[in-house]
């Protein structure tokens, strides 16, 4: 029983120190707009550089939703509406949520890895008595990089998973679904609400994503053991809050 | 005899320090004091908190009683932006450099005027290849950090330190890994910031012949305590048993050499073998 109140209460100190953290960063926030160079660069670092495996796994996403959706759809004389059941899926489902995961470990097992060494190796501090406050130069960047981020890399992976590479792929180039009616179902059955939800969605999951990242980079023991398991709890502990967040959104969002 | 010295000739001043980790007790009420445009030597046996009282003069670890002050302000109780304003003031020389790994050498040094200097690109360029020359390191601006030896490292992040023109640089362990040579344009270098500039210098170092050499004021800490403090030539002639074990490097002592164990026979023959 102690034990148990013992792992509740940590885990609620833990909390309030995360959610404490996070008023740093949002209060560093304005400091950090005015030096969009620095954005920009981590943009470049926690996105693009992530482009590869959103690319190659929207694809085969993609492509395995469009098999399995033409083998159920053609019993039924309905594999013109493949384009409709790919598309949803993915938009409203997939690709925000397997975005979010690969985004999780890839950039933020990165970026706490990144902080946890910079940590470790005092550049942290060296920032600190240099004047320069790590979360304005260090944490705040990379946080705002991976709320950007996160809903472009979203709809690229939808983009490939729905066309180019992915279901068009598979189900008209391959099985002979006709390209007209692929498309315009989808122009019919997806509305500009769907994406809407599809953006908060991967907004939502990447403001979680950050914030867990760099919270365990910056909070991580500046030994080479705790910088390993704090870029562990960023996946662990992101993957579980990105499939909670999920339900909580899908449950309030198409109530 | 030399008048006392008054309050404003000290540039720092350190008050009954009680300081921590854990159930480990570092400070045990240490008064240090140190003087305006002087060099001060902190010396002391590996792990009595050398390093701790840079960073606690710093501002990085809050002592858990007694009170900094640097240029009359409490380090500690001043606002974050107060102590941010105090820093730039006052530079660090980390044991390990604490170098920004994604940034080149020139970059590096060029860090903190980029930060707050304000200055156009091309007198920061030379104000950085001065710094660098002064280290003997010009040559290395365009290598990064993982390209540098240790020694190269810390001289890197001595010009870093040093970029600013603060009134204090404290350098933790400046000539760990250095060759002679090196070591010896250290030691001028760290003098002659000193005199010509006036920069007040706090070094932490085993070195104990380079750093009497060099030093205007030496203090000796151990055991949480302030074992002997005075000019170099005190310090030699000190009559503190602590001190003079200290210095000479002799193996037996009142400084144990070896961290506190039970009997060496008890863990070689006892039950739990």
């Amino acid at each position: 029983m102690s034990a148990a109140l013992t792992i509740i209460g940590d885990f609620l100190a833990g909390l309030g120190r995360a959610q404490f953290f996070l008023l740093k960063i949002l209060g560093a926030l304005p400091a950090t707009l005015l030096r969009p160079r620095l954005v920009v660069h981590q943009v470049y670092s926690v996105g693009v550089l992530s482009l590869i495996i959103i690319v190659i796994s929207g694809s085969f996403v993609g492509m395995v939703l469009g098999l399995q959706g033409y083998r159920t759809l053609v019993r039924f004389g309905a594999e013109d509406s493949l384009g409709v059941f790919v598309a949803m899926v993915i938009v409203r489902e997939l690709g925000p949520v397997v975005t979010a995961l690969l985004f999780a470990g890839r950039a933020g097992s990165a970026l706490a890895a990144e902080i946890g060494l910079m940590k470790a190796t005092d550049q942290l501090s060296a920032m600190e008595m240099m004047a320069v406050d790590p979360m304005r130069r260090v944490i705040a960047p990379r946080f705002l990089a991976g709320l950007i981020s996160m809903p472009l890399l979203s709809g690229i992976f939808c983009v490939m998973a729905i066309g180019v590479a992915g279901g068009h792929a598979i189900g008209v180039e391959l099985l002979g679904v006709d390209a007209g009616s692929y498309w315009s179902q989808i122009r019919a059955s997806v509305a500009a609400e769907d994406l809407v939800q599809s953006f908060t969605k991967s907004a939502v999951f990447g403001f979680t994503i950050s914030w867990v990242a760099v919270y365990q980079g910056y909070h991580a023991a500046p030994t080479s053991d705790g910088v390993s398991r704090a870029t562990t709890s960023t996946v662990v502990v992101s993957s579980l809050a990105i499939l909670a967040l999920d339900l909580a959104l899908t449950a309030f969002m198409f109530r | 005899m030399p008048p006392a010295p008054n309050d404003s000739d000290m540039l720092v001043r350190v008050r009954g320090l009680h300081f921590g980790h854990g159930t480990r007790k570092i400070y045990d009420g240490v008064d240090v004091d140190i003087p305006r445009g002087k060099v001060t030597a902190i010396m002391g046996p590996s792990g009595t908190g050398k390093t701790t009282l840079l960073r606690i003069i710093g501002g990085q670890w809050r002592p858990q009683q007694g009170t900094v002050e640097f240029d009359g302000v409490d380090v500690h109780k001043a606002t974050q932006s107060k102590l941010y304003a105090m820093r730039k003031h006052m530079g660090l020389l980390f044991q390990n450099g604490g170098l920004l790994t994604d940034l080149s050498v020139f970059d590096n040094v060029a860090f903190p005027l980029r930060e707050h200097a304000k200055l156009p690109e091309a007198m920061i360029r030379d104000l950085v290849l001065m710094k660098l020359e002064a280290v003997g390191l010009r040559g290395a601006r365009d290598l990064f950090p993982e390209q540098l030896s240790g020694g190269m490292s810390r001289r890197v992040a001595l010009a870093r330190a040093i970029a600013l023109e603060p009134d204090m640089v404290m350098y933790d362990e400046p000539f760990a890994g250095q060759d002679p040579i090196s070591l010896g344009v250290l030691m001028r270098l760290i003098r002659s910031l000193n005199q010509s500039l006036g920069i007040t210098s706090v070094v932490v170092s085993h070195d104990v012949d380079e750093l009497l050499s060099i030093a205007d004021h030496v203090y000796i800490l151990g055991g949480g305590k302030v074992l002997d403090h005075g000019t170099p030539d005190s310090i030699r002639h000190s009559q503190s048993a602590l001190v003079q074990q200290f210095l000479k490097g002799e193996p037996d002592g009142p400084i144990a050499f070896h961290y506190k164990a039970r009997p060496y026979s008890e863990d070689l023959l006892g039950a739990d073998r």
